[in-house]
């Protein structure tokens, strides 16, 4: 089973009354386990479609699948809950709280799904020790560089067990040297944590590490690249 | 790290705005607190200066209050011994008992017939140490400065007039009374100071009782209790303000066997009022209708009745109500100032984090969690607040409780030390407190609602 399916998935913006297709008729499926880059030009719509997949926008027509589930009939808090169980979030700007530590970060999804208390402490701790930042718990993001606020975003994304990770230019705003340190990061976070990573970016270091790569124009997708073989759980 | 104190540290992000908030709803609920501190000592005060001139509670004969005045002779009580003497033998009225006294009021007119010259007045004949002990009640600590009578230690014929009396009696010079121009020479007439009859019932009173000549004799005009004018003679020991202008025309006090003998003559001596002050304010209501069944009981054959001090001085209650209006206009002046304060931070607030809402909502937390965080922000605002308010209006007025100020209720002549009662008054604290938290909230509904219902991704895009 495919970890995410659209099937003739469009979407339509609306500027003042005047609509602008961003994607028409997308069918594409992402393997499970496998870090797939959406990569095209600006305004191509990749982000629109990072957005479907990632279950924060709905589409005008088709449907998505993901984890299993269509998401069209879902209510609002219904979808709310399935993205705190399935779905982690890396974002190019890390949109961390900056009110709180790097514990209490990775920490805060895992309380949106009830987690006990204990169980919370030892995955957030496992997980900042995963990405090298076990000394720095209990600073918050000021107080970290830009490389070390894009692993906590890491280990937050991945705090609920995730089946997808969705991770908008997660490189962008990292110098080359960082941005190749947290591709590495999250290759091996995804094969430990078997877990689908998709990533929308222009960056050749994240293209180059593929396993799927999908190019998009125009709102639509002009072809897909299986680089690899399915990568199988726990290889 | 809960929504609470999540909510704790956002607020603290932005220190000089939250700041800026608690200080416009802690000067808010100050005010609030030391008008509403101000206006309850005000209205104690002036309770406290009724219930030292009527008591709490007088038994008058029936429809007295309202038509007696004219006539107190037929609206007089007869046995008001007996009355007094079960009132203050009851055992279950004697623990509330301060004071329970006679009083008699008559109408008549006042006049130094040397100097040509009359006025009408309204006259209270009282039993003046009983009266005395009635001026010491002080339920509140209010420590009024309320003068004992100057008939205190008196001669039966001595009385104390009003200013505005001593004026037009033309007796300024011997009562050193102030603002006292010479009074207009009335025009040359042939006609007498009083008519022959009256001349004659004068020279008749001084020749019995015989005072000594002076310059502060009076006598005093009034129908006895069968119609016929009868004439005291009487010797002024002291003009005092009384406040009102009306009242300080016409009054006059006099001992209360003097006021008895020049309306009642050789007869029974009555009274107009029996009045009643109580230990505490309180046991007026368990007062009263232990009042009742004596009065229907023992004395179910006088036509008397029971009016409270609230009754008797309708003044007292529309001076609550006019405390309470402009209250109630300060609190929701307040609540107005607040409410856009309020509102205007914390939408500040979620402009500002626009993006950071995205993010939560894409983690998955829910539209009611956001609501939830910024209006748990909003009654943070208003608990800090008012706890801070609620201490600075507690300080203020302990500040303003020790400074001495002192203030004069309208229509009085003697002070009262400014006081803002706030401490103790739990009504007013919490009700004030409670009511800017729900301020606060309602405040903050408006922005966390828009919050809550901000789209993920255009909250993501937000820069």
């Amino acid at each position: 089973m495919h970890t995410v399916t659209l099937k003739q998935v469009s979407k339509t913006y609306h500027l003042d009354s005047v609509g602008v297709p961003a994607l028409s008729d997308i069918n594409l499926e992402i393997r499970p386990n496998c870090f797939t880059v959406i990569s095209g030009p600006s305004g191509s719509g990749k982000t629109t479609l990072l957005n479907l997949i990632g279950c924060i926008d709905r589409p005008d027509q088709g449907e998505v699948i993901v984890a299993g589930q269509s998401i069209q009939s879902m209510s609002d808090d219904a979808l709310s809950d399935f993205r705190a169980r399935h779905l982690g979030f890396i974002f190019q700007n890390f949109n961390l709280l900056s009110v709180l530590t790097a514990y209490e970060n990775v920490e805060y999804p895992l309380r949106l799904t009830k987690l006990p208390a204990s169980q919370r402490r030892q995955r957030v701790l496992a997980l900042l020790d995963a990405v090298g930042l076990a000394d720095k718990v209990n600073n918050r993001p000021g107080q970290l560089s830009g490389g070390q606020r894009q692993r906590v975003a890491i280990a937050r994304a991945l705090a609920p067990a995730p089946q997808l990770v969705l991770a908008d230019e997660p490189t962008a705003n990292l110098d080359s040297q960082t941005g190749a340190a947290i591709i590495a990061l999250m290759r091996q976070m995804q094969r430990q944590h078997h877990v689908s990573f998709v990533f929308s970016s222009h960056d050749p270091q994240v293209q180059a590490e593929a396993d799927d790569a999908v190019f998009i124009r125009d709102g639509r997708i002009t072809h897909v690249e299986r680089r690899s073989d399915l990568v199988e759980a726990g290889a | 790290m809960n929504t609470f104190s999540l909510a704790l540290r956002n607020l603290l992000r932005n220190r000089r705005r939250s700041l800026t908030t608690l200080l416009a709803m802690m000067i808010g609920i100050c005010a609030v607190l030391i008008f509403g501190g101000y206006a309850r000592n005000s209205i104690y005060a002036l309770q406290t200066g009724y219930v030292q001139v009527h008591g709490h509670l007088q038994i008058q004969h029936k429809n007295y209050f309202l038509y007696g005045s004219g006539n107190p002779a037929a609206y007089g009580i007869a046995n008001y011994q007996r009355v007094i003497d079960a009132v203050t033998h009851d055992p279950v009225l004697a623990p509330m008992l301060t004071v329970v006294t006679p009083k008699l009021q008559l109408g008549g007119i006042a006049g130094n017939f040397a100097a040509g010259v009359s006025k009408n007045v309204i006259a209270s004949g009282i039993v003046v140490g009983e009266q005395n002990r009635m001026r010491a009640w002080d339920d509140y600590g209010s420590m009024s400065y309320t003068p004992l009578f100057a008939l205190t230690g008196t001669s039966p014929d001595a009385v104390v007039i009003g200013t505005g009396v001593a004026r037009m009696l033309q007796l300024c010079a011997p009562l050193k009374v102030s603002n006292c121009p010479q009074a207009p020479t009335a025009p040359p007439s042939d006609e007498r100071a009083a008519p022959d009859d009256i001349a004659a019932l004068s020279a008749l009173e001084r020749s019995k009782d015989t005072p000594p000549a002076s310059q502060t004799r009076i006598e005093m005009l009034a129908a006895n209790v069968h119609g016929a004018p009868n004439v005291v003679n009487l010797n002024v020991v002291k003009a005092e303000n009384w406040g009102f202008k009306e009242f300080d025309d016409t009054v006059l006090i006099m001992h209360l066997a003097q006021a008895q003998r020049l309306i009642f003559g050789g007869a029974a001596p009555q009274v107009t009022a029996i009045q009643i002050q109580l230990r505490h304010t309180a046991q007026m209501a368990g007062a009263t209708e232990r009042l009742t069944q004596l009065l229907a009981g023992t004395f179910k054959d006088e036509p008397l009745e029971i009016l409270d001090f609230e009754t008797l001085t309708p003044i007292y209650g529309q001076s609550i109500r006019f405390f309470d209006s402009v209250f109630g206009f300060i609190a929701a002046l307040i609540g107005v100032i607040v409410l856009f304060t309020v509102g205007n931070t914390m939408s500040m607030a979620v402009v500002e984090r626009t993006v950071e809402i995205g993010t939560l909502r894409a983690m998955g937390q829910r539209r009611g969690g956001i609501r939830a965080l910024f209006m748990c922000e909003g009654l943070l605002l208003g608990v800090i607040g008012a706890l801070l308010g609620v201490l600075t209006a507690l300080l203020v007025a302990s500040l303003i409780n020790h400074s001495g100020l002192t203030w004069t209720p309208p229509g009085y002549v003697y002070a009262y030390p400014l006081k803002v009662r706030v401490w103790g008054d739990a009504g007013l604290i919490f009700g004030s407190a409670i009511g800017l938290v729900v301020v606060a909230i309602v405040s903050a509904w408006w922005p966390a609602n828009r919050a809550s219902k901000l789209m993920i991704v255009d909250a993501l895009r937000h820069v």
